[in-house]
């Protein structure tokens, strides 16, 4: 009988703790319900969520925290939206006390049309928040030299975008998250980009700590299959980063044994 | 302070981007009774600072107030 494999360190954010590697959004979902499904489909404990006016002209109606089980799952909310780090961080504050989560991902986004993250206002952002008590996760390109920047302003995640938001183009450039890995100590967290279960589980091969994702649940067909889809591929690439691959070679080495065959002459 | 009450002035604030009246020096947390919030998941600025719950009920509107009220909604 096959022994189990030796549990797993937890993802560690901060203070908090986490056995769920996959982080998963609030937007973009058919409805509510589906979304709630999507969550537990996936097991996930920590969902991202953004900051906006209440729209006091509309009848309260149903509300995104009511299907979100703050018993399992943590919230973080972002500061999507925002194009300078002034906004960021009045949006951290209202995030908080709306969310009474200090858990934040920093995102300032630098161009509308490709939603590129701004690496000046991101990093000017990231030491206000972390002095003012935030966890701050943030969301960045896959810069090594801005990630250990980042870091050393007190970031609690450096979470590199695999490719543009939503785009669905899995891990561009999987060498700058290498890199990357190597110069932060802090947990490494792809962003945005992902777009099916074999980019999780590529991304997750890496070495990283753990994937940030929506749109590829969200706007799937299927949207709760595809969470357990993502999840489970998130499991499996982590055990296979874990595990140490065999590494890549030209020629072929045969798994059966050369000797022994009953018409050898 | 002594404030009598029927003599008033009313005042213009910006509430969510939109223009509102309201008593000179009312309170806030009285503004906010109005709006049929939830008991949760929303929280409160006034001209660009955030107004933690407990103190809503301390503070004053003024003329040209922008006070903005926000929520958790659906996000990446």
């Amino acid at each position: 009988m096959p022994t189990p494999h030796p549990a797993d360190e937890p993802l560690v954010l901060g203070d908090r703790r986490f056995r769920s590697r996959l982080i998963l959004g609030t937007g973009k979902y058919p409805d509510l319900e589906t979304m709630r499904a999507a969550h537990e489909a996936a097991a996930t404990e920590l969902v991202t969520v953004a900051v906006r006016r209440i729209d006091l002209s509309a009848p309260p109606g149903r509300r995104l925290l009511d299907f979100v089980d703050r018993s399992k799952i943590a919230l973080l909310p972002n500061t999507a939206g925002c194009t300078t780090a002034e906004e960021a961080i009045r949006t951290a504050h209202l995030g908080r006390e709306a969310g009474l989560s200090d858990l934040v991902k920093l995102e300032v986004i630098g161009d509308e049309e490709t939603l590129l993250p701004d690496p000046v206002e991101t990093l000017k952002a990231c030491r206000p928040l972390v002095r003012d008590g935030f966890t701050v996760l943030v969301y960045t390109s896959d810069d090594p030299v801005l990630g250990r920047r980042l870091a050393g302003e007190g970031a609690a995640a450096v979470m590199p975008a695999g490719s543009p938001i939503g785009s669905g183009q899995g891990v561009l450039n999987p060498n700058n998250i290498r890199l990357l890995l190597e110069k932060v100590s802090v947990p490494v967290i792809v962003d945005a980009g992902v777009g099916t279960a074999s980019d999780v589980a590529s991304a997750m091969e890496l070495g990283i700590a753990g994937v940030l994702l929506n749109t590829g649940v969200a706007c799937a067909k299927d949207p709760v299959r595809m969470a357990r889809a993502m999840a489970l591929a998130c499991e499996a690439g982590r055990l296979a980063f874990l595990s140490g691959r065999i590494p890549k070679r030209l020629h072929a080495s045969a798994s059966s044994p050369s000797e022994g065959l009953a018409t050898a002459r | 302070m002594f404030r009598p009450l029927m003599s008033r002035r009313v005042v213009r604030i910006m509430l969510n981007g939109r223009e509102r009246q309201v008593g000179d020096g009312s309170l806030l947390s009285d503004l906010l009774a109005g709006l049929d919030l939830p008991a949760d998941g929303y929280a409160v600025e006034v001209n660009g600072r955030l107004v933690p719950r407990s103190e809503a009920r301390s503070r004053l509107l003024r003329a040209g107030d922008q006070v903005e009220v926000v929520t958790l909604v659906g996000g990446g």
